[in-house]
């Protein structure tokens, strides 16, 4: 019996949120007294982290075709490599693919989907998860009851415990079928070698404070002394001043910084739902009443244009 | 073109959200009920591709008590044409998506097309297990729709972007922004849905797998500590000592 873990790599390289899986991976096994088998597609640069953090096995997939991001094909890669390893769980970092994969590898291995949970499993009465509910406003305690389980995990659930294990590399071919890659790809657009927002530690998110899209210098200046993603809030997409892809709320991304530097932001219940998962939240705003300084951890009421220049300086000299 | 909209009814974003009988039942007193924004974008885009067409018929699909009938209504004011009600609380994404997929069955729908998630419950996988259980192609998030003939050009959403992507109908496509943008029902609209259909069916049976606990709420948070907008060195060491985030 294992536990497998979708190793998801970005840029060649195992992403932190999916080790922060194989320790999640970890809880169960050691409850099960089964082993951790990884996947892997590409052959990332830093597998001996997956032996790090609790890997026994690690299937390689090198199917190049894999480069792209087809549902279809990484369900059915998964679901084989859940077959070929004898797991009944599968667990995956939350995102973008992880979401497009959940339900067709549940279906795939008659398991029970289970998304967004938010800390270790619960084993006191059988298998329970806790997820994230409204938005991040609330969670609700389920208990899975089928013998197969599909699990994705969000940002920061489990603390990340090293647990060494052999990380022995197998190549792994699954067989796919027809529909795998079927969907024609026209054309990708899409930003590398920047922090991805969903992922991003830290994020200098702006709002139509701002005034205009040529003031955003201030916001990338303080996001790159940081080494952070850059957001927005949903008017300043809708008005085309920030990519879509920015768009940090209800109907955008949720994000789960460790810091959120939101600037001009008046801290709208929608865009509060997308940073509610914020460990901490540093709002600059010239209005005192602007709702986010309700959910705000640190708060300066102030003019952007004078403050952030100067939070930037004294950030580069701290940093 | 025959269009089926899967619509959930969830509280409101301005919602308090809060539960009783020891943390098990959602307290809907005082909520305001509204169609899911996702679901809500994928009507609007049923709406403009039936309107560009000239032709064709959008069902709207919900599975809940007779308390979201209106919620239900306002999805014909916005512009479909009939409606369906599968009389029965939604339990979990699983039993929701069973129900679409045994309604849509025998129905030789073009698209089936809802929201990426549901903002109260956040499954995301309802789209995904209807397509697997059909065996009718899904994809989600979709940020653009557009169809000629029998062909469907979508942009979805992947991590750091967009790919622009073409496949055969029939499709399950589970829908967000920029798709289209929210339709306010006209005058017209909410006269003619009181009279447009709505049917009301039993649900078929099935086994979840998932079965709910108690919900919880997050901690509350603490005050904002204000910083005086000359001591941005006061927040920079805040940050470094105390919350220790950079």
């Amino acid at each position: 019996m294992s536990v497998l873990v979708f190793l998801e790599s970005s840029e060649g390289q195992i992403k932190k949120s999916a080790l922060e899986a194989l320790v999640f991976a970890g809880h169960i096994a050691s409850h099960e007294q089964s082993q951790i088998v990884g996947v892997v597609f590409g052959q990332p640069s830093n597998l001996t982290e997956a032996g790090t953090y609790g890997a026994a096995r690690i299937l390689n997939i090198t199917d190049s075709r894999f480069s792209a991001m087809d549902a279809q094909a990484f369900a059915e890669a998964l679901a084989g490599a859940a077959r070929h390893a004898g797991s009944n769980t599968v667990v995956l970092a939350k995102s973008a693919l992880a979401d497009s994969v959940m339900a067709k590898l549940a279906s795939m291995l008659d398991a029970t989907a289970a998304t967004n949970v938010v800390a270790q499993p619960d084993f006191s009465n059988g298998f329970s998860v806790k997820r994230s509910i409204f938005t991040g406003k609330a969670f609700e305690n389920v208990k899975l009851t089928a013998s197969h389980k599909v699990i994705s995990v969000k940002k920061n659930a489990v603390a990340m415990v090293e647990n060494p294990a052999a990380g022995t590399i197998e190549e792994f071919t699954p067989s796919l079928s027809a529909k795998a890659f079927a969907i024609k790809s026209l054309a990708t657009d899409k930003t590398t070698g920047e922090v991805l927002l969903s992922d991003a530690e830290i994020v200098v998110s702006g709002g139509r404070g701002l005034k205009g899209p040529e003031n955003w210098g201030m916001v990338t200046d303080m996001a790159k002394i940081l080494g952070a993603a850059t957001g927005c809030s949903k008017p300043v997409s809708d008005l085309h001043w920030r990519p879509h892809h920015e768009h940090v709320g209800q109907t955008g991304i949720k994000v789960s910084p460790n810091l959120y530097v939101a600037i001009g932001i008046s801290g709208a219940i929608q865009h509060v739902a997308g940073i509610s998962s914020s460990k901490v939240i540093v709002a600059i705003n010239k209005d005192a009443d602007a709702p986010i300084f309700k959910v705000a951890t640190y708060g300066i009421v102030g003019d952007a244009f004078d403050v952030v220049p100067k939070l930037t300086d004294a950030l580069k000299s701290a940093i | 073109m025959n269009i089926l909209v899967c619509i959930s009814s969830v509280p409101d974003t301005t919602s308090k959200i809060a539960f009783s009988d020891n943390d098990t039942k959602f307290v809907s007193a005082g909520i305001t009920y509204i169609i899911g924004p996702y679901d809500d974008y994928a009507l609007a885009r049923a709406v403009e591709l039936k309107e560009a067409a000239g032709n064709g018929n959008i069902t709207v699909f919900h599975v809940g008590e007779a308390d979201s009938e209106p919620v239900i209504r306002k999805a014909l004011a916005i512009g479909a044409d009939d409606a369906v009600r599968v009389n029965a609380a939604a339990t979990d994404g699983y039993f929701v998506a069973q129900q679409i997929a045994a309604y849509a069955a025998n129905k030789n729908y073009d698209l089936i097309l809802m929201g990426r998630e549901s903002i109260d419950y956040n499954s995301g996988i309802v789209h995904g297990l209807v397509g697997e259980q059909l065996g009718v192609t899904s994809v989600s998030p979709v940020m653009k729709l557009e169809i000629s003939g029998n062909l469907a050009t979508m942009d979805r959403e992947i991590e750091g972007g967009k790919e622009t992507i073409q496949a055969a109908l029939p499709l399950v496509l589970g829908c967000q922004e920029p798709i289209a943008e929210w339709k306010i029902p006209s005058m017209r609209g909410i006269m003619s849905a009181r009279t447009k259909s709505l049917q009301v069916i039993e649900p078929v049976s099935t086994q979840s797998g998932m079965q709910f606990e108690k919900y919880e709420l997050p901690a509350p948070r603490t005050t904002c500590k204000m910083i005086g907008a000359d001591q941005v060195q006061e927040l920079v060491s805040l940050l470094k000592s105390e919350a220790k985030v950079i």
